[in-house]
């Protein structure tokens, strides 16, 4: 696409009500909040432990960031796509295959700047593969073929073993080395897992409201109009799959780095939906949601076993109290925990004109 | 919302710091999920048991446990051991339950010298036989240990020349495979196919439609739900090949459920760690405790292969425990050399450990019986003292077999 196109299609878009970026709502000065947070967050080694640290604040960002993929796709594109974690699990399997690792028999050996690039490419090549199958299809046949891939890889996993190792998966895997710093130490990975959860926020906030951003949304609304107007929407689309997949590869990474492990189970179709969950429940019109949401999804499933066997109940009952918690939170809000704040805040000052900042495909 | 999350955290955190005086706390894991739940909650019968008959008192301090649920996958099982570790701050792991879970926490063992884990009832061979963990106790056997008598059973006494075997695609029923195989064809039998099911299969159609009829036996390696689904199909396809059973297999796990189809395997052959009808007198306490334990109807009749695992590793943990007074110092030295040296007397024959910290224990091997009252029970056909790891064989001459696989080892003598 030209830039003069490019320039028009973003005429075009804010001449267009509904669909027009809003000055962002989520910006520091009206949301001292968010301020408090990102100071938190800085400062979080402080204040918990080893435990706190990785196992929920990590996994939040790790979960968050694949989320956050596909809050994209679904936020601004309009494709639900269930493979996001699939993607982020093959970046994972490549790290391990390509590095260093206990089953020697598989793993290559490569140093972790040779492997982990080549297991992100490879992430991007699967992902745009996907993207491209998914494209075809729209609605809830996009999110069918791209469970079908996530079941299919979980399957592929399971039963071979010459690169996957099967059901065992592969174990001790190493993690990166250098300028004298253990990246999985606590600290480290943690300050790691915050750049790169910043990095793709960032980085997916600015898209939302670059111009590829913004044909990307005009796909999501009109993609007949959009393609009336010289813009390629399939072409737009896979650029967008494949921008995702670069996202969950990265938390992929992480995700292995962080348990040094991954196996069939870290990619069943459970798993997969697991990223939906997080992603709806924070909501998926934002791309902070899918943080809030992986924040809520890692304290229900660490904390409800011990929380039922506190209140004297039986612990074995402990996924009901998920899904209530899941079911609740949708319940009183189709867009998440983000709509909830939204109303929230809206109540609070008196019904603000403003139409609901990026909408939802 | 999100800082009122921290406020609450915080103070979580500082009430937990606070409350761990004088209490010697462990971490259990168990499959509480999945399609091991079965095996998992008898598991902690077997668990509950044991501190039922010996009590949590270590000299002056108290034991306190607290359980994680895994679902049989080995991350679901390092993730919730480290939960355990590190946000319940527990000194000893007893975990975990299945196989492959066994490799992952066995791995993961390594990166915390201090620590001491027993394994509860995991059964991988390359647990403890590839690059072991200093750290890492079992005090049962594993999967091959358990199958030790069953191919000359079914070879000499039924005549068994060749089977088909079943099994689930993973670490532990390799294992089991694995020796089977050596016995059966090391006295000559045949191994025609072998099948590898995903674990939480299904549907079983296709593997019971390739089932082939030129067999004198057809071997199930399978465990909790997949055995009862596929005995269901299996005898709706009405098949009717005389069967053998691995450990988890003939267990009260399966024993026990619900509906006809567990009566497709009476008659049939198995090797375990236990059989339910043992004469022997620790045998009878233990199932007596067991029953005495729980309600009929919140437990098996009897005590499955589990249940006893875990009693047997909780035994050994909180004997050895005794015998150092509860001394935890030194990164637990004392606790670890104790555990390695330990004998125990376990319900199901004396168990000691080899220099991989591996049982040598006593196998059984066993045939299912109706008991009258529609029952199942396995009977004992044979006990056979001593097993080790390497099975009998010379310590190089087993090396050169290779780890149990799909494909190892051959069906052949070695």
């Amino acid at each position: 696409m030209s830039l003069i196109q490019e320039a028009r299609a973003r005429e075009g878009m804010l001449a267009q009500p509904g669909t027009a970026p809003q000055p962002a709502a989520w910006s520091v000065t009206e949301q001292p909040w968010a301020w408090a947070v990102a100071a938190l967050l800085l400062i979080m080694p402080l204040i918990a432990n080893g435990f706190f640290l990785i196992e929920i604040f990590g996994t939040t960002l790790i979960l968050g960031t694949i989320a956050l993929s596909l809050m994209f796709l679904a936020g601004y594109g309009g494709m639900v796509s269930l493979m996001q974690l699939t993607i982020a699990g093959f970046a994972g399997y490549m790290v391990a295959v390509f590095g260093v690792s206990g089953n020697a028999n598989i793993s290559l050996g490569w140093p972790w700047w040779l492997a982990t690039p080549t297991a992100l490419v490879l992430a991007v090549l699967f992902g745009t593969l996907g993207g491209a199958l998914a494209v075809r299809t729209e609605g809830i046949y996009t999110i069918m073929i791209t469970l079908a891939i996530g079941a299919a890889f979980y399957y592929f996993t399971n039963q071979n073993w010459a690169i996957f190792n099967g059901h065992t998966g592969i174990n001790t895997i190493a993690t990166p080395h250098f300028i004298g710093i253990d990246w999985r130490s606590d600290i480290a990975f943690y300050y790691l897992t915050l750049a790169v959860a910043v990095a793709c926020y960032g980085v997916v906030l600015y898209l939302s409201r670059a111009p590829f951003g913004l044909a990307l949304q005009g796909v999501r609304d009109n993609p007949r109009r959009m393609a009336a107007l010289g813009f390629n929407v399939n072409a737009h689309r896979i650029a967008a799959y494949a921008f995702a997949a670069l996202i969950a590869g990265l938390g992929g990474v992480l995700q292995v780095w962080n348990y040094r492990q991954i196996s069939p189970g870290s990619v069943a179709v459970e798993r997969c939906i697991d990223i939906l969950i997080v992603a709806v429940v924070g909501g998926v019109t934002r791309p902070v949601g899918a943080y809030i949401g992986a924040f809520i999804f890692v304290m229900l499933r660490t904390f409800a076993l011990d929380f039922l066997v506190k209140v004297g109940l039986d612990g074995n009952r402990f996924r009901l109290l998920i899904g209530l918690g899941f079911l609740a939170i949708v319940f009183w809000s189709s867009d998440g925990v983000i709509g909830l704040y939204e109303r929230w805040r809206k109540r609070g000052q008196h019904r603000d004109t403003r139409p609901g900042g990026h909408g939802h495909g | 919302m999100r800082s009122v999350g921290f406020a609450a955290l915080t103070a979580l955190l500082l009430s937990g710091t606070a409350s761990a005086q004088e209490k010697i706390r462990v971490g259990v894991t168990a499959t509480l999920e999945g399609t091991y739940t079965v095996l998992g909650e008898d598991g902690m019968r077997g668990h509950v048991t044991a501190v039922n008959v010996l009590g949590k008192k270590i000299g002056d301090k108290e034991l306190e446990f607290v359980v994680a649920s895994t679902d049989a996958t080995p991350d679901s099982a390092v993730r919730a051991v480290r939960k355990l570790i590190e946000q319940d701050k527990v000194q000893i792991l007893l975990s975990p339950l299945s196989g492959d879970e066994g490799i992952a926490v066995k791995n993961f063992a390594k990166t915390h010298p201090e620590l001491t884990f027993v394994n509860a009832a995991s059964g991988a061979q390359e647990t403890t036989y590839v690059d072991p963990a200093p750290n890492f106790f079992r005090y049962n056997m594993d999967g091959a240990q358990w199958q030790v008598g069953l191919g000359k059973y079914a070879y000499e006494t039924k005549g068994y020349r060749k089977i088909a075997t079943v099994g689930e695609d993973y670490s532990f029923i390799y294992t089991q495979v694995f020796g089977l195989a050596l016995e059966f064809c090391g006295l000559g039998g045949k191994i025609t196919s072998r099948q590898w099911v995903p674990l939480g299969t299904k549907d079983f159609a296709s593997v019971i439609a390739a089932l082939p009829d030129d067999v004198d036996a057809i071997y199930l390696g399978l465990g909790g739900a997949d055995a009862v689904n596929f005995l269901n199909q299996y005898q709706q396809a009405g098949g009717k090949a005389h069967l053998m059973g691995g450990s988890i297999m003939i267990d009260q796990t399966i024993l026990s459920s619900k509906g006809n189809a567990k009566n497709a395997l009476i008659g049939t052959i198995a090797a375990s760690g236990q059989a339910d009808t043992w004469e022997d007198p620790r045998w009878q306490k233990f199932v007596k405790a067991y029953q005495d334990s729980f309600p009929p109807e919140k437990r098996f009749p009897s005590p499955s292969l589990l249940a006893t695992n875990y009693y047997g590793s909780t035994m050994a943990l909180i004997l050895a425990l005794r015998e150092v007074n509860g001394d935890l110092s030194n990164n637990q030295a004392k606790l670890k050399e104790a555990l390695a040296k330990i004998e125990i007397d376990a319900p199901n024959g004396k168990i000691k450990l080899d220099s991989n910290r591996q049982a040598i224990g006593t196998n059984f091997v066993t045939e299912v019986v109706d008991d009258g009252k529609g029952a199942l029970f396995s009977k004992v056909v044979k006990v056979i003292p001593d097993v080790n790891q390497t099975l009998g064989y010379d310590p190089a001459t087993f090396a050169k077999i290779g780890l149990p696989s799909r494909t190892v080892p051959e069906c052949k003598k070695y």
